[in-house]
């Protein structure tokens, strides 16, 4: 009995070499531990066995390796293991090869490349670079990538760049990804290697030349012209690769290697970006491999994806770009949400060359549109915002708020805010929707977006249109008002917009009479009390109180103040922030004044008006004159100053001084310096003849004048209008009255709507239709309308093609039916899909869902009758139904296991329709290995011999990640 | 450019974690966190692409690991997701139909395989052969 034991041991043993009881204690009790408390007292255990031994002298060299490996288990655990960090670096000195290339690992793990233990290590590695033993070279250059830093990188690039020509490719290989990682760390220091990587394009090894690609790209990337001549190059290469004359090794599932593929298609698409000659030189070989690559494969499917992508950043050619849009017109209509995915994307690339392809495809858009996931949805939200003109831009927006709404995660909050924006500054068909929509913006996001939004906005509603249609500008403002006093009491509205809404109630609260100066004010004071903690804002309402005194005043009406309000300016006059202090001072200074004065000094809506300002301060000369003959300096603009004057300037003096302070890497015999930058002279600072500043009391001064004359209340809320693009305004504001339409093809003659075109276009589409097939969704067919021009809507809007006239009946009913049939084969592909799980991620199989107390070996077994069950469950089973079932699936329910494997078999059934790369490529790959169960049961046997047992908390420890 | 790889169990347990960008710390605590948290619970049906702050995460499921690459907005998603797969069966070739537990308990070999994989954030080997071979190399060194 105890020698079984002992053979189990060492079984154990052999399965992973050489570690210890110990080590595998650890693995196992951390794979066990059943809460993170748990995990973490263990660790907190091993990290003072290991502090107290690793420093033990004598410790033998293996075991000291296997402490290191301890010391990275505990790191990725989230641990703190700084204190083995120095024996990590020792290791890297050893001269056995296993323990050096442990030694790396780990400080490549633990360090980063401006940790101080690096400058050990950089010795260590100049000499690896030089061994005779190409493996020991290769764990230095790995090192080379994650740890060199720019100041280090003068130590190690000689000899980088003596390996580029090294005998073994693996070498040439990692020091060409090396070079590329410097090149990214600091350009400079490589700038004059970079012919390198053009020599290195033509390495006979296909690895070396695919690792050139990387720095290739970025270095392309950054300046097109000074590579076109490489483009001959990249396509022959690329050429050579469809033809397959790359090693047979690079293949992947069947196509030649298709990474090396991907890498120059990219090249290429930025190489032949806007000129035409270099993208004639690339059309046959990227129209060779669209038609070669296997679309029914993941990897086949990537590459078809990136030569779209070329196909439509190079110069357009109408063959490329038909073969790309059949291609996206394929993955659309997948089942498989990555493809779709991956058509939205390229649909989106494609509608910049040619916008009425989109409208094939509306409603496999609508249906990403609404689909549950997230990542295709917002993938689709770019296409839609890629898409949007005057005629859709009310629907787009309003669904891109609605899903705004909803999310929580700011960052892409942000960015669709801004987006919402930016379209509705754009495309707005009306004041009253921009306004709303505005306010919705704000209501939701405006923490988010950029306070240039809300200051655009108030000079819209400053400025009106720019046209001479007073009306509409005061209609505007008036809405405007009247929407912000709606809103002006909601809590918790975000900061810009309160501000945005005090001032415009300032400017515009009582101009039109509807409310009276007593409500308004009212509004704003209890709109600041109820943002107590918000200076800007109290800012804006004081301000804005302000400006509706004044107005009071100066249309020769009493002024009746608040209580309320007057408490508030008693608040302010004693505010701690200087700021609000001096605009409540000014309130009631100018308060007192008469009303001639005031209506000098505040008139009416003059926000827009320009203030004259007299940069020169001319009008203070006689001061200056008078200064100057008591002998004052003349003032020396802050620019003019010599020594530190401009922070540019400082800061590359802090460089300059950093560099003459780096390590010297060169050994102190070899006197000439060899790095450049090192030698550059460092100008020591001419600090001490800083002239001196003239005195604070002069400067204030002069300031104080300009902003007492011109600046009194409103005018501190002034926009600054120069230099802010303008945006929304006519152009796009006309194209719904005036014939100068945006798009030319939706022009009206005679009544014929925009329908028909679009009928036209769908009409040309693949004629198989099954009529048979149930009706899309009323509200799916009208959202389709509204977003590529259909029918409802455009009826009204109406500007149609002049041609058709006589057809249009025809051809509305034609699309009519076509969007029938249409959005019938897509819920058809709907529901299929849904039967669909993931062929490859199915690993998780349905028995592992009840193994609490399950026998691992029963757990085997299972997995043999599983095959059977998908068999028995084909027939009448609810297929709708197995998504639900799946989500079940996380609540263990017992029952779920039939639904679940039936859904499977499914899967394997469509899998021979051709469905999916994976499927196909997976069960070649099973046929071929197969889950060899002989194999999971020995690994079961001996893994239960180290004790580890599968446990609650993870049953799939057992399971063949590809089985 | 690759940012990060991870392999996670689904109780959010990282096998493995090989960052190409430098971080802090903490920083590694809450982008293991968050990228858990994002992919565990997806539908099996969706997209392997979820958008991760500026970055995305491709992401795949073998059994009960979790394999998740952070890489640029632009990058080809589905070469990537292609290229966990060929990882994968590296591994699968590696340690002969690969589990979990071959790989916790040997986590400092898949390190060494990752490194021969991918280096300093892109693919620098595509060829399985080449990879294997050189694996085979270093094994008998030891």
């Amino acid at each position: 009995m105890e020698q079984l034991q002992k053979i189990g041991r060492e079984l154990a043993m052999a399965s992973s070499q050489g570690q210890s009881k110990e080590f595998q204690d650890l693995i196992k009790s951390i794979g066990e531990a059943r809460s993170k408390s748990e995990e973490d007292r263990i660790i907190l255990s091993e990290i003072e066995t290991l502090k107290a031994r690793i420093t033990q002298p004598d410790i033998p060299k293996r075991k000291l390796k296997e402490f290191i490996l301890r010391l990275v288990y505990i790191e990725m655990l989230g641990h703190d293991a700084s204190f083995g960090y120095i024996h990590a670096v020792k290791m890297t000195h050893d001269e056995n090869l296993s323990l050096k290339r442990t030694g790396y690992l780990a400080v490549t793990l633990f360090l980063n490349e401006d940790h101080d233990l690096i400058i050990l290590i950089v010795n260590t590695i100049q000499k690896d670079l030089k061994s005779d033993n190409y493996l020991v070279v290769c764990a230095a250059l790995n090192a080379v990538c994650r740890l060199i830093n720019e100041e280090t990188i003068p130590a190690v690039l000689p000899q980088v760049v003596e390996l580029l020509s090294h005998g073994k490719e693996a070498v040439r290989k990692k020091a060409v990804m090396a070079l590329h990682r410097f090149y990214q760390r600091a350009p400079s220091s490589v700038s004059h290697l970079v012919a390198n990587f053009r020599k290195k394009l033509c390495d006979n090894d296909p690895g070396v030349m695919g690792a050139t690609l990387c720095p290739l790209f970025d270095l392309i990337t950054i300046d097109v012209t000074s590579y076109k001549d490489l483009v001959v190059s990249f396509v022959s290469i690329l050429k050579q690769i469809a033809e397959r004359r790359l090693p047979k090794s690079y293949d992947y599932h069947q196509m030649p290697a298709p990474f090396i593929q991907i890498k120059l298609l990219k090249i290429l698409a930025v190489l032949g970006n806007g000129d035409k000659r270099a993208s004639e030189q690339m059309y046959m070989i990227v129209g060779d491999i669209m038609k070669k690559c296997d679309s029914t494969s993941n990897i086949g499917n990537a590459v078809l994806y990136e030569s779209i992508c070329c196909a439509t950043s190079i110069h357009p050619n109408s063959k490329l770009l038909g073969s790309a849009a059949d291609a996206i017109s394929k993955f659309l209509k997948s089942d498989s949400h990555n493809l779709k995915y991956l058509g939205i994307d390229t649909l989106g690339r494609l509608i910049k060359i040619n916008p009425e392809i989109a409208e094939q495809h509306q409603l496999a858009v609508i249906d990403c549109l609404e689909d549950p996931d997230d990542t295709l949805k917002r993938k689709t939200f770019e296409l839609l915002y890629k898409m949007t003109k005057s005629s859709n831009v009310e629907v787009i927006v309003d669904r891109m708020i609605d899903y705004m709404i909803n999310i929580s995660d700011n960052h892409y909050k942000t960015e669709i805010a801004s987006r919402c924006v930016e379209l509705a500054e754009q495309f707005a068909p009306s004041n009253q929707w921009f306004i709303q929509t505005m306010n919705k913006v704000f209501e939701h996001a405006g923490d988010l977006v950029n306070i240039k939004v809300a200051h655009n906005l108030m000079r819209l509603i400053a400025e009106g249109f720019g046209e001479d249609d007073a009306d509409a500008d005061s209609q505007l403002r008036s809405s405007a008002v009247e929407s912000y006093l709606r809103i002006v009491g909601e809590p918790k509205l975000p900061s810009a917009f309160l501000q945005l809404i005090c001032w415009v109630l300032g400017e515009y609260g009582t101009v039109d009479g509807k409310y009276s100066a007593t409500y308004i004010t009212g509004k704003l004071c209890d709109a600041a009390e109820a943002h107590a903690t918000d200076d800007t804002v109290k800012a804006y309402a004081i301000s804005a109180l302000m400006k509706i005194y004044t107005f009071e005043i100066a249309a020769g009406r009493k002024v009746d103040m608040l209580p309320e309000c007057q408490s508030f300016i008693e608040d302010l006059l004693a505010s701690s922030s200087t700021d609000l202090q001096q605009r409540a001072y000014e309130l009631q200074a100018v308060i007192g004044l008469d009303p001639q004065t005031v209506a000098n000094v505040m008139p009416m809506d003059a926000s827009c008006e320009d203030i004259e300002i007299d940069k020169s301060l001319a009008f203070l000369n006689g001061y200056v004159q008078e200064a100057f003959e008591k002998g004052a300096q003349p003032y020396i603009p802050e620019s003019d100053r010599s020594g530190n004057g401009s922070v540019g300037h400082y800061r590359g003096q802090e460089q300059h001084e950093v560099s003459s302070h780096a390590l010297r890497f060169e050994a102190y015999e070899l006197p000439k310096p060899v790095v450049p930058t090192i030698s550059t002279p460092v100008t020591v600072a001419t600090s001490n003849e800083l002239v001196p500043v003239p005195e604070p009391s002069y400067q204030t001064e002069v300031r104080r004048p300009v902003s007492s004359g011109h600046d009194l209340g409103s005018a501190e809320l002034k926009l600054r209008l120069d230099g802010v693009q303008r945006k929304w305004g006519r152009s796009t504001y006309s194209s719904t009255t005036s014939s100068n339409s945006v798009s030319d093809y939706n022009k009206t003659q005679d009544g014929a709507t925009l329908r028909d075109v679009v009928g036209s276009a769908n009409s040309k589409s693949p004629g198989t239709v099954k009529q048979q097939q149930p009706e899309v969704p009323p509200e799916k067919q009208k959202l389709a309308a509204s977003l590529f021009g259909g029918t409802l809507k455009s009826e009204k809007r109406a500007p149609s093609a002049a041609t058709k006239g006589s057809k249009a009946n025809i051809h509305a009913a034609e699309k009519f039916q076509i969007a029938r049939a249409n959005s019938a084969d897509v819920t058809a592909i709907k529901t299929a899909s849904q039967s669909l799980p993931d062929l490859l991620d199915l690993g998780e199989p349905s028995v592992s869902t009840r193994t609490e107390t399950v026998d691992p070996f029963k757990q085997l077994e299972g997995l043999i009758d599983e095959d059977k069950t998908p068999a028995q469950g084909l027939e009448g089973v609810d297929v709708p139904k197995a998504p639900d079932v799946m989500s079940l699936y996380a609540d263990l329910t017992p029952s779920s296991d039939t639904p679940f494997s039936t859904s499977e078999g499914l899967a394997n059934a469509a899998s021979q329709n051709g469905h999916g790369g994976n499927t196909k490529a997976n069960t070649a790959h099973q046929m071929s290995k197969g889950p060899n169960l002989k194999d999971a049961l020995e690994k079961d046997a001996l893994a239960r011999q180290v004790g580890v047992n599968p446990t609650i908390r993870n049953p799939n420890l057992f399971s063949d990640l590809l089985g | 450019m690759i940012r990060f790889i991870l392999l996670q169990n689904r109780q959010g347990k990282t096998r493995l974690a090989k960052y190409y960008i430098p971080l802090e710390d903490s920083e590694k605590h809450r982008v293991e966190y968050e990228v858990h948290r994002l992919v565990v619970n997806r539908d099996p049906k969706f997209t392997n692409f979820v958008e991760f702050r500026s970055h995305k995460v491709i992401y795949r499921r073998y059994a009960g690991l979790f394999f998740s690459l952070c890489v640029d907005i632009t990058d080809n998603e589905l070469a990537y997701l292609e290229s966990i797969h060929l990882f994968v069966e590296i591994l699968d070739h590696f340690f002969s139909n690969v589990c979990e537990l071959d790989l916790v308990f040997n986590f400092h070999k898949v390190y060494l395989i990752l490194d021969e994989f991918i280096l300093a954030g892109e693919l620098q080997e595509t060829s399985k052969k080449a990879i294997i071979e050189r694996m085979g190399e270093l094994e008998k060194q030891d």
